[in-house]
């Protein structure tokens, strides 16, 4: 069974968020990346770059496919995860941590309920 | 592997080949131009030669394996393809030569247009695009043009599409919306009415669709998108499946692009270039690319520039003029009724596989399929078993293996493994497949170590993938 913490957020496409003050943190959920298999690229669009809830913020490359990355918020690009440049698989390693893709700063909370919550997204993959 | 590289080869001082005595002046090359450092291999003539000759023994084929190669049609290419495309009244022509001097190519073009019209029932084609992805770019972008509406703004394309469709969607300007299939692997009616409004310009389907299924719902999608005033782009990639018994153009398609180099023998442009003709309905013909091919009131063929609706070229010159050589010598050899066979056959043999693998590998869609058969590794995976394994076990057996992990259609198709054997191979050959196959079948269960260390038998073993594509490394560098 894959790991879904309970603290964060989650798309229908398989990316979380978590807040930190009044900036935000995305990447993929375990469920995605043990579907993907091994990680071998991740892209993230430039800082200062707008995000749109559930539109591309980047792309990830696996093994078996290549996927856009969607927003879980609006907002602006702050960081890039620099250490996937060289491990990728810190995605497949540790997807909630450091396997982190994209520091933003949402621009409008209230966003958060169009999101699923850690049961919401369970219950989805269940299907 | 076992054939080292040129550079690995290289011995300092050696050479294949020595210049001739000087009969000129002397002359020192300029300093900006001399450099030290440019490590070429230096070998002999013979250690050369015998490299590329070992290289190309190690090189698989259509001319050496049975290659199932779902998706990209891998059938034989007859070799009289290869000796009509090289009459060197063919290979000696230059692009700028007067139309007068190039009647007999310009000839072939044109019946090759007609013929292509005549097969997709759309009667506008155009022999430019270099391939299929471009024939698709050329095929929306031609649309758009014709639309001049920029209030639509979104392309509809199914969940199973080949990933070209919505990249040359995408390369237009237009937003891809994507429309899932039904749990028989039709297009989703329900779903692609609630999307079909009047911010739609278009749709793309791939019929039969890529699970090899022949879509059900075709004509019903088709109208639901002319009625909320989008038209329907045909992929056709899968035309192997059609020849002679469904015009997509009768269907109510309106644009199609063709894989020559598939469905006309050339497959993977025999290792050379592919071209994807573009056939459209007589209402889009005048946006088509420059030039077209015409015959002209005194009998004579010429290329047609005066189009100003035109998108204008896609490519240089005429479009890639062997593999449509290749095209028209296949279709004139077959005719109409060795079309319609060819795919029939196709369709007769893709079944044959499909009733003889099912008892052993998991189809998601249990249906007559068309031109290829999808199963999965369903079965496999409790014994740890997966579709890479299974691919890379045929590989010891000789066989080129199928293509794998696509399509990908979530909670309906995962870990694909996706033959399609053409019709070009006999029964013996399908047996013989078919045998492998349900042997693997019996390893996964009894010994899954002997698939996981697959391939033994082969130059290569198996090759790190994870790393080649997280390392990668593209130049040699001396050690």
């Amino acid at each position: 069974m894959s790991n879904i913490p309970s603290d964060l957020r989650y798309t229908t496409e398989h990316e979380w968020v978590r807040l930190e003050g009044d900036e935000a943190v995305a990447g993929i959920t375990d469920y995605a990346q043990s579907e993907l298999g091994d990680v071998v690229y991740v892209e993230v669009f430039e800082p200062g770059t707008p995000l749109t809830q559930f539109k591309p913020f980047g792309v990830v490359e696996s093994v078996k496919a290549a996927s856009d990355l969607f927003s879980p918020l609006s907002g602006e690009v702050l960081a890039f995860n620099q250490a996937l440049e060289d491990t990728p698989e810190l995605v497949n390693d540790d997807p909630y941590g450091e396997g982190w893709m994209m520091r933003f700063k949402p621009s409008d909370l209230a966003e958060l309920d169009n999101l699923l919550t850690a049961e919401g997204y369970e219950k989805m993959l269940a299907g | 592997m076992t054939e080292p590289l040129l550079f690995e080869l290289s011995t300092p001082g050696r050479r294949g080949y020595t210049l001739p005595a000087l009969d000129v002046p002397a002359s020192a090359l300029p300093d900006d131009f001399a450099r030290e450092d440019l490590p070429l291999p230096e070998v002999s003539e013979v250690e050369i030669v015998r490299h590329f000759t070992r290289l190309s023994q190690l090189n698989v084929g259509v001319d050496t394996v049975f290659y199932p190669l779902g998706s990209c049609t891998m059938k034989y290419n007859p070799k009289i393809n290869d000796a009509a495309a090289s009459l060197p009244g063919f290979t000696r022509l230059h692009p700028y030569q007067s139309e007068r001097s190039v009647q007999g190519a310009l000839r072939l073009m044109f019946e090759l247009q007609e013929a292509l019209g005549e097969i997709a029932g759309l009667p506008a084609v155009s022999l430019q695009p270099a391939a299929g992805a471009h024939g698709e770019f050329a095929g929306v972008w031609a649309y758009h043009q014709h639309r001049g509406d920029a209030a639509r703004d979104k392309i509809v394309i199914p969940d199973s599409a080949h990933g070209t469709n919505p990249a040359s969607a995408a390369m237009c300007g237009y937003d891809v919306v994507t429309v899932p299939s039904d749990a028989q692997g039709n297009t989703d009616l329900a779903a692609l009415e609630a999307l079909a409004d009047d911010s739609v310009a278009g749709m793309m389907l791939t019929n039969p669709n890529t699970i090899g299924l022949f879509d059900e719902n075709v004509v019903r999608a088709i109208e639901i998108v002319h009625n909320c005033g989008g038209l329907v782009y045909c992929d056709g990639a899968n035309m192997n499946a059609l020849l002679g018994t469904s015009k997509p153009g009768d269907l109510g398609f309106d644009i199609l692009h063709y894989n020559l180099h598939k469905t006309f023998s050339t497959p993977h442009g025999g290792g050379g270039p592919g071209a994807g003709a573009l056939a459209v309905t007589p209402a889009l013909e005048m946006f088509l690319p420059t030039p077209l091919v015409v015959r002209r009131d005194d009998g004579s063929y010429g290329l047609d520039y005066d189009r100003p609706q035109s998108i204008g070229r896609v490519r240089a010159f005429y479009g890639n003029f062997g593999i449509m050589v290749r095209a028209y010598v296949y279709i004139r050899m077959m005719g109409a009724d060795g079309l319609l066979q060819v795919s029939e056959d196709a369709v007769l043999n893709a079944n044959y596989v499909l009733a003889r693998l099912r008892d052993v590998y998991h189809l998601s869609l249990d249906r007559t399929c068309m031109h290829e058969c999808v199963f999965t590794d369903e079965r496999q995976v409790e014994y740890g078993v997966h579709t890479l394994d299974i691919a890379k076990r045929l590989i010891d057996f000789g066989y080129h293996p199928p293509t794998i992990y696509f399509p990908h259609i979530e909670h309906l198709i995962e870990g694909a493994i996706m033959i399609e054997p053409t019709e070009t191979e006999t029964k013996a050959t399908l047996d013989g497949f078919v045998e492998v196959m349900r042997q693997i079948a019996r390893e996964a269960a009894e010994d899954p170590d002997l698939l996981h260390n697959a391939p033994q038998n082969a130059p290569a073993t198996r090759l790190d993938e994870v790393t080649a594509a997280r390392k990668l490394r593209l130049r040699w560098t001396p050690q």
